[in-house]
């Protein structure tokens, strides 16, 4: 501390009430307030306790499979005919998806806190089997509220959940889906405060999951980091990752905020099409508000009412986006794009067929992104993209997009 | 002093505990609103918390959810429920907080929404899910508009949460007897008075108590040693049963008067 060794630094965020710029903070509940204090002391002493992290960092290896590979697709590459692609294979985790890298570090939380029923929200459900799949680990008692709608889409993971020993909360209120599974987890933890641990799955919420959440998550961007250098000799020229709540593109993104020639890119869904109100894209769409504990992006009328989202990614209809996301957003850090259903669609499609990889319908968002941007660069230049999920809980959906029964 | 403070004032004079039914506002539009504050001030309410309907109430339990969602069918707007409040307030010196979640106020414009609440007669605010560390920029606001900023406080809350609150918040505390969402329940914890106590203790604010209170019984006892029973989902509920406008407003003030009467027979007894 003391003389700046840096002095383009950026300011430290969050602050110690959890604000990135203007956004982030504790929008809640007096109620929970206290818990939040007591969350943010466990963590603040867990991250700087090594046996915390030897552990944690045991049960990446062991137990997820980490280091997940950083993939050169080869032939992505050469049918896009610009950048070469290199794709984060966060879809070979334990449970198919990133969402597992914070479960576990939460889970190790939630333990050390003495805290031994588990609640969380799911949209696509990958947050929920990765809640589940931890909670079955560490013999806790597990409950995930999921909206009506998602049940309906994801009725794989909702199997999955229960085979794991969750029980899966059906959210009738609302629109049925994330946000309503949000709204009903913290009606919860509001009432079971005293011996519940909720596990948010996003870097949204309030202070400390924006930043606790993005640690945990990191992982994959400090992985990333060392094997481009590795393998490329130099950093990327653009990270590109999709984003709904934004826990996986926060991951990538956060060890690479200080590379300045970096540059990041988050993909919004856009759904039926930015113009048609029909989208999810919270940045691109949104304006400033205060949703689910946060200050940040949010979609919104003009009365400070919350909009209906649409995605056929389950995992990406929020109408909210992590506050730090805001935060680098306004910076210029990071720049935002989208892709609709029906682009989403096509990059599943095209990224099976030339690499053998289905990727999850939220990342397909990014590899439509990638589709756009590759051909426009030079042959020397390197994306780095984060598969975040595997397809295989897409299925029906997908089928029912191209008029095939599954 | 605000007319909210007056009231309490005058009220510990007489030795009596307020009582301040909740209603949401626009369930399920503003006219039977009007007439349902209106009769609530007949029925022996010494205060009215208006609720702002909010898409996503996340502190709220069924009931008061479903009257936001009936509320928000109709696009009812911040503006238009101000709209109404000056109607209310041209023949009526109750005093209201505006109570709410809140983005909707953050969208109108901290200021604006400031200056025209107390323009048409809003005595206080309280946003649920703001707590007073969130709150500089509304409470400069309120503080110059002559508006109370209230503050809850919670089981879970402690000493150093309290004062917290009592340095911040003006009108009274709020102090939400368990901990979870808005709605009736059957009983109320025992450790509830002395948790009062603790907090009257901490501060010269009043302490009004609200989640839970439905029936007279429980309002009576409230009234024994708090400054104010809150009373929402029960009544809102009532409401909710009866059909059409009249009939709201009738179900509304006898809801009231009841627990009014057993509140004041109750504290008189207490004070004496």
């Amino acid at each position: 501390m003391g003389k700046s060794k840096n002095l383009f630094s950026q300011p430290k965020v969050p602050d110690r009430l959890g604000h990135f710029g203007p956004y982030g903070g504790r929008y809640v509940a007096e109620t929970l307030m206290p818990a939040l204090t007591e969350l943010e002391k466990a963590y603040s002493e867990a991250r700087r306790d090594p046996a915390f992290r030897k552990e944690f960092h045991e049960y990446l290896r062991q137990y997820v499979g980490r280091e997940t590979p950083l993939y050169f697709a080869e032939r992505l590459s050469q049918k896009l005919g610009g950048a070469k692609v290199y794709l984060k294979r966060e879809d070979l985790c334990h449970t198919g998806a990133h969402k597992i890298n914070n479960t576990i570090g939460q889970i190790l939380l939630a333990r050390r806190m003495a805290k031994n029923r588990i609640i969380a929200e799911t949209g696509a459900g990958q947050h929920g089997v990765a809640t589940a799949t931890v909670a079955a680990r560490f013999g806790m008692e597990c409950e995930i509220f999921m909206g009506k709608e998602d049940v309906a889409r994801q009725s794989l993971n909702v199997f999955r959940m229960k085979l794991l020993g969750g029980r899966v909360r059906v959210v009738e209120s609302g629109s049925k889906t994330l946000k309503d599974a949000m709204n009903e987890a913290l009606r919860d933890w509001v009432t079971h405060v005293r011996n519940t641990y909720y596990l948010i799955g996003s870097v949204a919420g309030p202070h400390p999951y924006p930043m606790m959440v993005r640690d945990f998550q990191s992982v994959i961007g400090r992985e990333a980091r060392r094997q481009i250098i590795k393998q490329e000799g130099k950093l990327p020229d653009y990270l590109v990752a999709c984003v709904g709540g934004g826990s996986n593109s926060m991951g990538l993104f956060y060890p690479f905020v200080k590379d300045e020639k970096v540059r990041m890119v988050g993909v919004e869904a856009a759904g039926r099409g930015l113009r048609t109100g029909k989208h999810a894209a919270s940045v691109l769409g949104g304006e400033v508000g205060v949703l689910h504990g946060s200050k940040s992006y949010i979609l919104q009328d003009r009365g400070g009412q919350i909009r209906q989202t649409h995605s056929i990614a389950a995992g990406l209809d929020y109408p909210g986006v992590g506050p730090e996301l805001s935060y680098l957003k306004d910076r210029g850090r990071v720049d935002f794009s989208s892709a609709t259903d029906r682009e989403a669609m096509k990059a599943i499609q095209f990224l099976a067929e030339v690499e053998g990889i289905i990727p999850a319908l939220e990342s397909a968002h990014a590899i439509a992104a990638v589709m756009e941007l590759a051909p426009r660069l030079a042959k020397h230049q390197t994306i780095v993209m984060n598969l975040s999920g595997r397809g295989d809980k897409d299925m029906a959906t997908v089928g029912d997009y191209l008029g095939v029964k599954v | 002093m605000s007319r909210l403070q007056e009231k309490f004032a005058e009220l510990k004079k007489r030795g009596e505990a307020a009582l301040i039914p909740f209603v949401t506002a626009g369930d399920p539009d503003l006219k039977t609103t009007l007439k349902i504050m209106r009769a609530l001030e007949a029925g022996g309410a010494d205060c009215i918390e208006l609720g702002i309907p909010f898409s996503d109430p996340t502190a709220d339990g069924p009931t008061i959810q479903r009257a936001s969602e009936r509320a928000l069918k109709n696009r009812i707007t911040l503006a238009q429920i101000l709209r109404m409040l000056r109607q209310f307030r041209s023949g009526s010196e109750t005093p209201v907080i505006l109570f709410g979640y809140f983005n909707p106020f953050l969208q109108h414009g901290l200021e604006n929404f400031c200056r025209q609440a107390a323009r048409v007669g809003a005595d206080g605010v309280l946003c649920v899910d703001l707590p007073p560390e969130e709150s500089a920029e509304l409470k400069h606001w309120t503080d110059f508009e002559g508006m109370d900023l209230i503050f809850l406080l919670s089981p879970t809350s402690g000493a150093d949460r309290v004062k917290l609150v009592a340095r911040t918040g003006r009108g009274f505390i709020y102090y939400v007897s368990v901990t979870g969402v808005t709605g009736a329940r059957r009983s109320l914890e025992d450790q509830l008075r002395q948790r009062v106590a603790a907090v009257q203790h901490l501060t010269s604010l009043p302490v009004g108590v609200g989640f839970g209170i439905s029936t007279p019984q429980q309002a009576a006892w409230i009234a024994e040693f708090a400054d104010a029973a809150v009373i929402g989902s029960a009544l809102v509920e009532t409401i909710e049963r009866a059909n059409g406008s009249s009939a709201k407003a009738q179900a509304a003030n006898d809801f009231v008067s009841k627990i009014k009467r057993a509140m004041k027979k109750s504290s008189s007894n207490a004070r004496i």
